[in-house]
């Protein structure tokens, strides 16, 4: 059977229903999950947590990424549309000359960036950049 | 992975008494992350460096837990006190249980 220009459009919608059916990203609340077991259910303040990271990444394999937040003994970062949301977490030892971290993450597509930093007082804070991936990490 | 793996670290070599320094640390890594698969449809296993410290002279700096989304070749930059002479430790752990350390002194003049 030749194909008419219709069955290709067929063929091509079911397959990108397919595939957004299989590679069905960590839902917010995975996201939300990984960052109450960070907090342990904790509040979290917005803001006091700077998150350093470009509006537009052109390559989802490598985004450049800096985070600080004067006074905090850990910050993690979470990525909410990744497969897996945990990205990295930051502890800062007695020697660490600031609460600042810089690193290169992969995206594996556009979404929210969140970072979450625990202060000395042992309160939560967070901030969140949403971040488009031209092109997605993750071999995705 | 444990060929082709490479610690670099770059830190300047001397530095005053209560100095702030800036380090810069790169280590070769494919980073696999266990979301790939290969030619065949198989998931290619996840293989990466789950954890880098530093320390000066026995004492923390900075401990990062790291998880798949960490690029290939893991890059950190960060900032250290120096109170005094001595020797910064960097520890680089691997999935498969290998462990790279790169360690580098400073002088304080």
């Amino acid at each position: 059977m030749p194909m008419t220009r219709r069955d290709l459009m067929v063929l091509a919608t079911g397959s990108v229903a397919a595939y957004g059916l299989n590679a069905v990203p960590a839902s917010a609340s995975a996201a939300d999950d990984a960052i109450a077991a960070f907090t342990g259910g904790a509040e979290l303040a917005d803001g006091g947590v700077v998150l350093d990271i470009p509006e537009i990444a052109e390559n989802g394999n490598a985004v450049p990424i800096s985070i600080s937040a004067n006074g905090a003994v850990a910050i993690m970062v979470f990525a909410t549309g990744n497969p897996l949301p945990g990205v990295a977490k930051f502890s800062f030892g007695p020697l660490a000359a600031s609460s600042f971290g810089s690193t290169r993450i992969r995206l594996a597509r556009s979404q929210d960036v969140i970072a979450v930093a625990k202060m000395e007082d042992g309160t939560f804070r967070k901030t969140s950049r949403s971040v488009k991936v031209t092109i997605g990490g993750c071999g995705g | 992975m444990a060929t082709g793996v490479k610690p670099r670290v770059k830190l300047p070599k001397t530095a005053s008494a209560g100095d702030t320094i800036t380090i810069r640390t790169l280590i070769n890594h494919k980073m696999e992350s266990g979301q790939r698969k290969d030619s065949d449809g198989n998931i290619v296993p996840r293989s990466i460096i789950n954890r880098f410290t530093a320390e000066f002279n026995g004492n923390s700096v900075i401990d990062v837990q790291m998880e798949p989304a960490i690029s290939s070749n893991p890059y950190f930059q960060f900032e250290s006190k120096v109170p005094e002479s001595g020797e910064f430790v960097f520890t680089w752990y691997d999935d498969d249980g290998d462990v790279y350390t790169l360690s580098r002194r400073i002088e304080v003049g």
